[in-house]
């Protein structure tokens, strides 16, 4: 109901935009969101980290897209650091909430709060309070304690713990906090090899999974942030590899006997992967249990077929791509049957990657391009010539991987000249890059 | 030795012989009928003269003057007036007049060299030797190259059309002589594997061009097996496009990187 509302809302700014009308709305969100005011916090004792501090937490808000970010700008000189500050009345000082709620800040909301060095640690102390409330005890939302090491780190930490329950409190799926991304790069991998990387979803703490000096790639990580599978060359010919994101250490896996042994994904469950093999010949689709036994063949095709993506909601469907011809995205059922293309047959696309709603996806495709011009779409499974476009050309961009937020897609670009990983929101904005050493691509989003 | 006058003849002799037993068998002794020696027969050889002291001569003859690797070849040489006469080419002292035979692998000039009282001389040969018939056309010798280094040196790359997996005309007479030299370094390395790697041009995505390669591997691989070759001894390995031969951004370039190629199994 609300989305048909919504619809009707942006549908005029998204038929001028050129864009489809449904796929453009579910991505911007309803429209109303929360006006938040965050005041740039102060600490005592622990000052020399709070300009990390705040603006950490400016941009998970700011990030999350739950939220209409209130300039800092407009905001009234006088900021309330606590609720005992709060007045009923401040003539537009900044002490009262009307302050905040009228023009020219129109705050729906309020963060504020410090940190203080207390017995050699940071404590941070944040309130959220709704502005519009008359009464400032009904106006507060949130009020908590966070407590973090007396550096830098500690700082950042307590702002990313402060930022994620705020966008919980407003419905948001939760933060980004401590979701690490799963990459390839060539960083001490020897000539043309590739190892398995991590990284905080902040770019912060990259390390090396993997140091099998070999071609290894495709990372696939469970859905449950326990464990990781990936095609390597380690001992010849492409074959999957299980390990333990945690320790590094490899899980046993049966592989078929076949020449190759690739693409490898996740049921919701953890509990079976899909992968490509040319056990039978060509490449086809195939599932196992987590450990490779069990294996059993899907698609009964002469086409090649490669990565298979089982639908978050609902296991029974799968998307693929096939070729030769243009490569496609297709879809079929986990048995294999009612195989039907659903990208349009333009272009090449490739990497579907189920948006956890089961209901989108974005994938990689050249429409509109030259061959090999990949870049970044969105589209509805149910209704998939419903697209919107969200990177336009700016170098080759790949393998996009949705956050568990729903909100936020990770990707591949080498629009630098290098291939690098990059984050960015659903509709294309606040583009961050995470890596800047080496090359680095194949990129997809854990919880953990 | 033909001068009868000199000998009795044989019915002389006989009678001789008779009358020497009739009068033995009579006791009485007989004088003893000595046939006179023969007188030396002067020898037919102009060197028998006495020589006239003088500066040393020296000879030196070869017999063929032409030979091919393998074959010999036969030294003659004579000297006078020398009372030390050598060889080159590492033969040494050898006598006043004589020879040998030499087989020498390439062309060589034979000095021999005659030093006498009044002086030395010397005199040369040469033996010519052929250069040696070309060998049969047969790639290189084995034993002497890895079979990485044949099969780089010996097999071509079969190439592809965009997202395709057929083999061209081009790629049929590369496979074709691909297979004539993979029958020769089987035979010689009776042990041996080799990879067929399929390879794609960076374009299309790096997960579909696995599959892809792996189809241009196994085509190259079938089309082999077709002329012959032990399917047992032929891996396919893709490499989609994580090892492209050059980084252009060009056709040219993808032409090279769309590929089947034959490396090592070992």
């Amino acid at each position: 109901m609300k989305k048909t509302l919504t619809f009707l809302l942006v549908a005029i700014a998204a038929i001028a935009l050129g864009q489809s009308p449904t796929i453009t709305t579910w991505i911007t969100g309803s429209g109303a969101k929360p006006a938040l005011a965050v005041i740039d916090f102060r600490g005592a004792g622990s000052q020399p980290y709070m300009d990390k501090f705040n603006a950490t937490l400016f941009g998970d808000l700011n990030g999350s897209s739950v939220f209409d970010m209130r300039p800092k700008g407009m905001y009234p000189l006088g900021n309330p650091q606590r609720p005992e500050d709060l007045r009923t009345e401040d003539n537009n000082q900044g002490f009262a909430l009307p302050d905040w709620a009228g023009a020219p800040v129109n705050a729906s909301h309020l963060v504020f709060g410090y940190t203080a060095a207390q017995n050699g640690v940071l404590v941070l102390s944040g309130w959220v309070y709704d502005t519009r409330q008359a009464n400032a005890q009904s106006a507060q939302l949130l009020a908590q304690r966070y407590v973090g090491t007396l550096d830098e780190a500690g700082a950042i930490k307590v702002a990313h713990e402060f930022a994620n329950d705020i966008i919980q409190k407003f419905g948001g799926a939760g933060s980004l906090l401590g979701s690490r991304i799963y990459f390839i790069s060539d960083r001490g991998a020897g000539t043309n090899n590739w190892e398995i990387w991590s990284v905080n979803w902040d770019g912060t703490d990259q390390k090396p999974l993997t140091r099998l000096r070999s071609l290894s790639i495709q990372p696939a990580i469970s859905p449950d942030g326990e464990k990781l599978a990936f095609t390597t060359y380690a001992k010849g010919r492409p074959r999957i590899m299980m390990i333990s994101p945690e320790t590094g250490r490899e899980l046993p896996f049966l592989n078929q006997e076949a020449s190759m042994n690739a693409t490898p994904s996740w049921t919701p469950d953890a509990q079976r992967i899909f992968y490509a093999s040319t056990a039978s010949g060509t490449s086809q689709i195939y599932s196992a249990g987590f450990d490779g036994r069990g294996f059993t063949r899907i698609s009964r095709r002469e086409a090649i077929e490669v990565e298979p993506k089982v639908n978050p909601k609902n296991p029974d469907v799968l998307l693929f791509v096939a070729g030769p011809g243009n490569q496609q995205i297709y879809r079929m059922s986990a048995l294999g049957t009612q195989v039907q293309r659903v990208t349009n047959g333009e272009g090449e696309a490739s990497n579907p990657s189920w948006h956890p709603d089961g209901q989108h996806f974005a994938f990689s495709w050249t429409r509109g391009y030259t061959k090999g011009d990949f870049n970044i779409f969105l589209a509805d499974a149910g209704n998939p010539l419903d697209f919107v476009q969200l990177t336009h050309s700016e170098g080759r961009n790949e393998n996009p991987s949705w956050a568990p937020d729903g909100r936020h897609l990770v990707f591949a670009s080498n629009r630098t000249g290098v291939s690098q990983i990059y984050t960015m929101l659903a509709d294309g904005s606040q583009v961050k890059q995470l890596t800047t050493q080496g090359k680095n691509r194949s990129p997809v989003w854990g919880v953990k | 030795m033909k001068s009868h006058s000199l000998f009795v003849s044989r019915n002389s002799l006989a009678v001789l012989l008779l009358a020497a037993i009739a009068v033995t068998s009579c006791g009485k002794k007989a004088p003893v009928i000595r046939t006179p020696p023969p007188v030396p027969v002067a020898e037919n050889r102009t060197t028998a003269l006495p020589a006239v002291p003088g500066a040393p001569t020296a000879t030196l003859t070869v017999e063929p003057s032409s030979i091919t690797p393998g074959q010999s070849a036969t030294l003659r040489w004579t000297t006078t007036n020398a009372n030390d006469v050598s060889l080159n080419t590492g033969i040494g002292t050898v006598a006043a007049s004589g020879n040998r035979t030499v087989n020498p692998a390439t062309t060589s000039t034979y000095t021999l060299t005659a030093n006498g009282p009044l002086g030395s001389t010397s005199a040369t040969a040469t033996v010519t030797v052929a250069a040696p018939p070309p060998p049969p056309v047969t790639p290189s010798r084995g034993g002497t190259q890895s079979i990485e280094q044949r099969l780089q040196a010996e097999l071509h790359d079969a190439l592809y059309e965009y997202d395709s997996n057929n083999i061209s005309d081009d790629a049929r007479a590369i496979l074709t002589a691909n297979a004539n030299a993979l029958k020769i370094i089987f035979r010689e390395f009776p042990n041996a594997s080799v990879n067929v790697e399929g390879h794609c041009d960076e374009r299309g995505s790096a997960e579909y061009n696995l599959g892809l390669g792996d189809r241009r591997a196994s085509s190259a691989r079938d089309f082999l097996v077709q002329l012959g070759i032990p399917a047992d001894k032929l891996k396919t390995i893709s490499y989609g496009k994580e090892r492209p031969t050059c980084t252009e951004a060009d056709e040219a370039c993808y032409q090279k990187n769309r590929r089947a190629h034959f490396s090592s199994g070992q």
